[in-house]
């Protein structure tokens, strides 16, 4: 029977090339956008977990109450036994400290006055774990110079580093405010230059060792947050709420720095952001059903005028009604898979080249502080095409299933009046 | 007929009631008289008070007219040594474990001084209360056991970081125990509470005052004035950049 349908279809192209093109066509789309937003969302997710988030993160309660403020003077000091407690408590997850500070940038000149002044945003990291590094991709983001090897270098972003007219080996005064609120001062040298491709860290940003950051703003084994990221560096969602739940039962205190712990979806209203996008797709895949569905059922109802003669008679032949709507459902089935198939490919071809070259999104993100990579690659994920191509097999079956009705309408009695005429 | 006479009846009220008032120009300038010198010299406590820590530093302060400051830390340990000038409208910090003199300019005026309740900007206002301010009275009021007067400053240039002012005057010795001060938008933004003032000559000074910025937590920063000299012969050299790295 499939191979009858099959030979069908291609022998009688004009009732089948239209609904394949359409079905092709809705299917290229769907599994394009799919597959976009779901690299867009990874590369968001990615990028906050690398630079703002983590997994999860500990911070201190009263840290918490203003975390998008990074308030590094409510965060944690004299940290030892905890992080090891913590690192107990839940094998596996890999802890980190973090330390955001905003700092005045001074660049002295020969006779050692304010030459330039720039306002930097500092990350400090333990950049002696090779993890991290490798988390942060700091080798790939490094334009020039190398990696702090010293106490006192410093990375400055390429953007700020040009704009203070600046190379490696510059020594410069950092300038910020410590951990009790005093002012601090430090000399650094400036050893590199990196750019992420993330608007919000290029602009200004600053990498220190964390130890270099605690000793600038007093904070003996201090952190302001300590990231935690699961083993196998992919997030799930499941397995870090319920390390959230698990975490905060058992360190649940009135101390306003007491630890708590945020799931990555509690930060940047990731959690939000990531329903909406579900919602997106279903939305996407929703309105493709319904919309194609519709193109079918009257190209369905156009395909049943030009055949009601070859129904008609294979209805006075004895073909039951039932065997013949059948029919029609699985001629539609297979025009949907084709279709489908077809579509899927085209959307393949077209995410294996943006998943390549991407989207450059440099300009429009210029000046914004979202967390996102300024090229955005479309996702190789089979569920993402899997998913665009349900759709379009659900679409023709719809439109089969509503213009087949059509059928049931026939009277046996009049086929051959019919059929005569 | 009823409705002038009551209008009238008031009309002389309100004015008996403004005339008991002294003029606001007048107070404002008894309150600088009393307030300003040539120069001062001092030396100074500073217990600041955060969520997470109490910190007292100790500094010795150089003043000439409204214009020239400076000051060095004694104590603790962390700041001890780092000075700063203001000379005008610039503001410079000397660090000695970097060896820097800084300029502080732009946004960094709004940061705070030493993790306490005032900002740079709040060093760099003019003192001169007359000059920055117009100024009424509008009632008065017995404020910790002392008669005062309720005043009401307008700032007269916009420049001026506290727009309005709100000072309780003690009547007798031109001394504000108390002040508000608010942003253009009247959002109260800093308090400032005398807790015990001193006869210095014939002068009343404050002793011990808490500011506390509105907007931040904590319990406010206690300014403490362990001594104080006015119109004392003072090195010119002092206020210098050059005596920032001495």
């Amino acid at each position: 029977m499939l191979k009858f349908i099959l030979i069908g279809l291609f022998r009688d192209r004009s009732r089948s090339i239209f609904p394949v093109l359409i079905v092709a066509a809705g299917v290229l789309v769907t599994v394009f956008m799919s597959s976009y937003l779901n690299g867009f969302i990874q590369s968001m997710l990615s990028q906050n977990a690398r630079f703002d988030t983590g997994h999860l993160k500990i911070v201190t309660k009263a840290y918490a109450e203003n975390l998008s403020l990074k308030p590094y003077d409510l965060g944690f000091i004299n940290l030892g036994g905890e992080v090891e407690q913590w690192k107990k408590d839940f094998p596996g997850i890999r802890w980190t400290p973090r330390i955001y500070f905003g700092a005045l940038l001074d660049v002295p000149d020969a006779e050692g006055q304010t030459r330039e002044q720039g306002n930097v945003f500092g990350l400090a990291v333990d950049l002696e774990d090779s993890s991290v590094v490798r988390d942060l991709r700091l080798n790939d983001a490094l334009v020039q110079g190398r990696l702090p090897r010293q106490k006192n270098e410093i990375l400055l972003s390429e953007t700020l580093l040009q704009k203070l007219g600046l190379s490696p080996g510059a020594e410069v005064t950092l300038l910020g405010s410590s951990f009790y609120g005093t002012m601090s001062f430090a000399n650094f040298r400036v050893c590199g230059s990196f750019s992420f491709g993330v608007e919000a860290i290029d602009r200004s940003g600053l990498i220190a060792g964390i130890n270099a950051a605690r000793a600038f703003l007093d904070m003996p084994e201090g952190a302001s947050e300590y990231f935690g990221y699961l083993p196998g560096g992919v997030y799930d969602n499941e397995q870090v709420l319920q390390i959230k739940q698990q975490f905060n039962a058992r360190y649940s205190s009135q101390d306003e720095f007491a630890p708590v712990l945020l799931a990555l979806t509690d930060q940047n209203d990731l959690g939000y952001l990531l329903l909406y996008m579900k919602f997106a797709m279903a939305l996407i895949s929703f309105v493709f059903v319904v919309i194609i569905g519709i193109v079918l059922w009257n190209a369905g109802l156009l395909n049943g005028i030009r055949r009601y003669g070859e129904f008609g008679l294979r209805l006075a032949l004895g073909e039951s009604k039932k065997h013949l709507y059948a029919w029609l459902v699985m001629e539609a089935l297979v025009t949907g898979l084709v279709g489908s198939a077809l579509g899927a490919g085209l959307g393949i071809l077209a995410i294996l080249y943006f998943h390549a070259h991407g989207f450059n999104f440099t300009t429009l993100l210029r000046d914004t502080s979202f967390m996102v990579e300024n090229v955005i690659y479309t996702s190789l994920d089979w569920k993402n095409i899997l998913l665009g191509i349900l759709p379009g097999v659900l679409a023709t079956l719809l439109g089969a299933l509503l213009a087949g009705i059509g059928i049931f309408k026939r009277r046996t009695s009049q086929l051959f009046q019919e059929l005569e005429a | 007929m009823i409705k002038p006479v009551i209008l009238l009846i008031l009309s002389l009220l309100a004015a008996q009631l403004c005339a008991a008032y002294p003029d606001g120009g007048d107070l404002l300038g008894k309150i600088d008289k009393n307030m300003l010198s040539s120069t001062m010299k001092a030396k100074t406590t500073m217990i600041v008070q955060t969520r997470r820590a109490t910190r007292t530093l100790v500094s010795n302060n150089w003043s000439q007219g409204s214009q020239k400051a400076f000051s060095e830390y004694l104590s603790p340990a962390r700041e001890k040594g780092t000075k700063m000038l203001r000379d005008g409208d610039n503001l410079w910090i000397y660090d000695p474990g970097t060896d820097r003199v800084i300029q502080i300019s732009g946004n960094m005026l709004k940061q705070s001084v030493m993790g306490s309740d005032l900002s740079y900007e709040d060093m760099m206002e003019e003192t001169n209360l007359q000059k920055s301010y117009s100024s009424q009275v509008t009632g008065e009021k017995v404020y910790e056991g002392r008669d005062c007067w309720i005043m009401q400053l307008n700032a007269r240039k916009a420049d001026v970081t506290y727009q309005k002012v709100v000072l309780y005057v003690d009547k007798k010795r031109f001394l504000p125990l108390y002040e508000e001060l608010y942003a253009k938008s009247g959002k109260l933004l800093k308090t400032m509470r005398v807790q015990e003032v001193m006869q210095v000559g014939s002068r009343w000074y404050p002793k011990k005052a808490l500011y506390k910025d509105e907007l931040k937590d904590g319990k406010g920063t206690l300014f403490i004035i362990n001594s104080v000299q006015f119109d004392v012969k003072l090195p010119a050299h002092i206020f210098t950049k050059a005596a920032l790295k001495k």
